[in-house]
């Protein structure tokens, strides 16, 4: 193994502060135990990347994070999962707060009918987060710039969102992510329906925005996996089989199975 | 023969042609299916329709315009009596005739006289009218030997016509069996032959339809068109009396019918809006599946028990609320039928029509935008109005302006809760008509066809498509420009 030692020692390792640490959790669909009791740490500052087979569960526990699969009515969840050392499914937490901490990216670029706008503005507004109108042209303006879209759409923030390219739509959608001002940021495969350049965009932006905060992404390209993120966890029939550094799961796996998947053996 | 005895003898031909082409197509192939072009039983499924298409179709028409010609060929004996006849008495002495030709050949049918009693038969010398009405058929008065020779001739024809046609539709469909039956052989393309009849025979369904949609629109015109030569357009769309007889103003049945509308549709938007968006974005599954059904059997209870509803029910109730001596002290209404009894017993009538639709177009938002919205920290109701709710809207729109046009045409509920006033006012409580009950009213009874007071049905009528056709087609072109969006 020693012609892959290179890359590894290259990257950087070091260590940050633990962002949301999950113990044991259990999930299940009805029947189905869709996740077998997993532990893992995610640190701030960093990009996460979850990876593995389709249905492995991976999409599953990245919803668990910010309590999406609390609109599914056949969803039931236990363990527990600190974001800051807090439970967040503790009766205490209101889920829908929990959602503006910790903003959500989908697969498929889901702008509202709206306007540009009236998209990056929608979360904002409903959080109250501007007094007035000036300040919400701020909050939009620096979300849009966040999301690298500022330069496409300032002279059309008036248009309708579903009007742009899947790429500028996707970045609108972590736009409007990032305009909550989340301190944990949700990718579940965000680049999957977008072509070679929309998703080299979307992948610069991740990285820019590691800066600000975690970062979790689901991907089905151990490519993009690679290089976008730090640590990288492997997912395999609902078990979290291996998680590291990113550079070691690719280099050095310790599970068969990680290196099954990593080689394309299975998956 | 009669035409069931026809439909008999072309189907016992072609369910042979089928037969003797399936084995004719089969022996060409020399017993090996694999050598045909199609299967065996679209060579026996072309000679069947191949026997059976054309030959009804020439019965149907020849039963259409054999009693057009034998009523021509009859007039004629009648106007060379009577040259001065006028279209009316023409008409009642041909509706005698030709029951005094039918009455004589039940008769013959029947036994009581020969074929050549009948025809050796003098209105001189016989007293007809009393041997029929001795045989149950009752004639309007005596019969002239004129009547008597039209009856006579009618039969002939008749009979001669109706033999002719017997050997016509039997002859077209061995013909068709047989020219099938030639053409037969491995190489003929039956299953591309037989798919062509089919979609003829489809397209056929499909003209029927719209053809009599097309009748039925020309009689409308024409009919209007003859009211409006018999009565001013002007009064007729500008005036603000009606009385039924002289005075035939659309306005006040007009204004009844969208005031009653409108009552109607502030009831069962809310509520009929409400209830979808419960159903689609609250309901735990088992609720669903036990509301979704219920609602809808509000939509199968026939308009004429919600008219009991509002005469039994309703009214007095709003009697008791609001007329004189009532729970409110005030006396607004004086009877239990009023514009409010129809237009809230008709609003829960659409409750149902409203929400089934509101539900199936909620339920077509995309779920992604409900994640998008929840994933952003929304609460439900904030994604239903702020989310859901815009992007159903042109749907919604579509649907309410379907219930509109459903209580634009709306009768039984107003014929019983509304009263038959015509009326301009703008109390709620009063009695007032509307457009379709004044339809009803002008036809029942002994209505003369020619006179501007039934005629103005028609007007009417048309008004009503009219207004009811252009909601349709603006409800209509809003959904389909929703469909775009997601698409």
């Amino acid at each position: 193994m020693d012609m892959y030692d290179a890359p590894h020692t290259e990257r950087d390792v070091e260590q940050k502060e633990v962002k949301i640490s999950a113990r044991g959790v259990q999930v299940y669909y009805g029947e189905t135990h869709a996740i077998k009791d997993v532990d893992v740490d995610i640190e701030d500052n960093t990009v996460t990347a979850f990876i593995g087979p389709s249905g492995c569960g991976k999409s599953t526990f990245l919803r668990c994070l910010n309590r999406m699969n609390d609109t599914i009515d056949i969803a039931r969840i236990e363990g527990e999962i600190l974001i800051d050392g807090e439970n967040i499914y503790d009766k205490r937490v209101d889920p829908v707060q929990l959602r503006a901490k910790v903003g959500m990216v989908f697969q498929k670029a889901n702008p509202f009918p709206k306007s540009i706008y009236d998209n990056v503005a929608y979360g904002p507004k409903i959080h109250g987060m501007a007094k007035n109108k000036a300040e919400l042209d701020e909050i939009v303006e620096k979300a849009l710039r966040r999301g690298a879209l500022w330069d496409e759409v300032k002279d059309r923030l008036d248009a309708s969102g579903t009007g742009l390219s899947g790429g500028q739509q996707q970045r609108l959608c972590i736009a409007r992510a990032v305009a909550t001002e989340p301190e944990v940021l949700l990718m579940d495969e965000p680049c999957s329906a977008l072509d070679p350049i929309a998703t080299a965009q979307v992948e610069e932006l991740i990285d820019e925005l590691k800066a600000n905060y975690s970062v979790v992404i689901v991907t089905h390209s151990m490519q993009q996996a690679a290089r976008v993120s730090q640590k990288t966890a492997f997912f395999h029939l609902g078990n979290l089989v291996e998680f590291d550094e990113t550079g070691t799961i690719f280099t050095n796996p310790r599970d068969k199975r990680t290196e099954s998947y990593i080689t394309g053996r299975i998956g | 023969m009669s035409p069931f005895w026809i439909l008999i003898v072309i189907g016992v031909v072609a369910v042979l042609g089928y037969v003797g082409a399936r084995r004719r197509a089969m022996s060409s192939a020399s017993g090996n299916i694999r050598n045909l072009h199609s299967l065996p039983n679209f060579y026996g499924m072309n000679a069947l329709l191949a026997g059976l298409v054309p030959a009804l179709l020439l019965l149907a028409v020849w039963s259409a315009v054999q009693p057009i010609v034998i009523k021509q060929s009859v007039q004629s004996i009648i106007l060379d009596a009577n040259p001065d006849f006028g279209s009316g008495q023409l008409s009642l002495v041909m509706t005698q005739v030709q029951r005094l030709a039918e009455g004589l050949s039940n008769a013959i049918g029947a036994g009581d006289l020969t074929r050549e009693q009948v025809f050796d038969m003098r209105a001189d010398l016989t007293d007809v009218r009393g041997r029929l009405a001795d045989l149950g058929v009752a004639l309007s008065g005596d019969v002239t030997q004129t009547e008597l020779q039209a009856a006579q001739r009618y039969m002939g024809i008749s009979a001669w016509g109706d033999t002719l046609r017997a050997f016509a539709v039997i002859a077209a469909s061995l013909l068709g069996t047989a020219i099938a039956f030639v053409k037969t052989d491995k190489d003929y393309r039956a299953r591309n032959a037989v798919e062509f009849m089919t979609r003829m025979m489809l397209l056929t369904a499909a003209c029927i339809a719209i053809l009599t949609t097309v009748g039925i629109v020309l009689s409308l015109v024409f009919n209007t068109v003859e009211f409006l030569r018999l009565y001013p357009a002007w009064d007729f769309f500008f005036g603000t009396r009606w009385n039924g007889t002289s005075q035939l103003g659309l306005l006040p049945l007009l204004w009844g019918t969208l005031y009653i509308s409108i009552i109607a549709l502030i009831v069962a938007v809310p509520i009929g809006l409400f209830a979808a968006i419960y159903l689609s974005e609250y309901a735990s599954k088992p609720v669903r599946a036990f509301a979704k059904p219920a609602l809808e059997v509000l939509a199968g209870i026939p308009t004429i028990v919600y008219g009991l509803f509002a005469l039994l029910t309703v009214g007095p109730f709003l009697l008791d609320v609001f007329g004189d001596g009532g729970a409110l002290g005030v006396d607004w209404m004086s009877g239990a039928t009023a514009v409010m009894t129809a237009g809230l017993v008709m609003g829960i009538m659409l409750v149902p029509f409203v929400s089934s639709l509101s539900d199936d177009i909620i339920n077509a938002v995309p779920q992604a935008m409900r994640d998008g919205s929840y994933g952003l920290g929304a609460t439900q109701s904030e994604t239903i109005r702020q989310v859901i709710l815009p992007a159903a809207l042109p749907g919604i729109v579509g649907a309410i302006l379907l219930a509109a046009s459903r209580a634009i045409g709306e009768t039984m509920i107003v014929v019983l809760g509304a009263g038959a006033a015509a009326r301009l006012s703008m109390n709620p409580f009063e009695a007032m008509t509307t457009v379709t009950t004044r339809i009803v009213s002008q036809l029942t009874g002994d209505a003369d066809f020619t006179s501007p007071e039934a005629l103005v049905a028609f007007a009417l009528g048309m008004t009503l498509f009219v207004i009811t056709l252009g909601l349709n087609v603006f409800a209509l072109y809003i959904v389909r420009k929703y469909r775009e969006q997601y698409e």
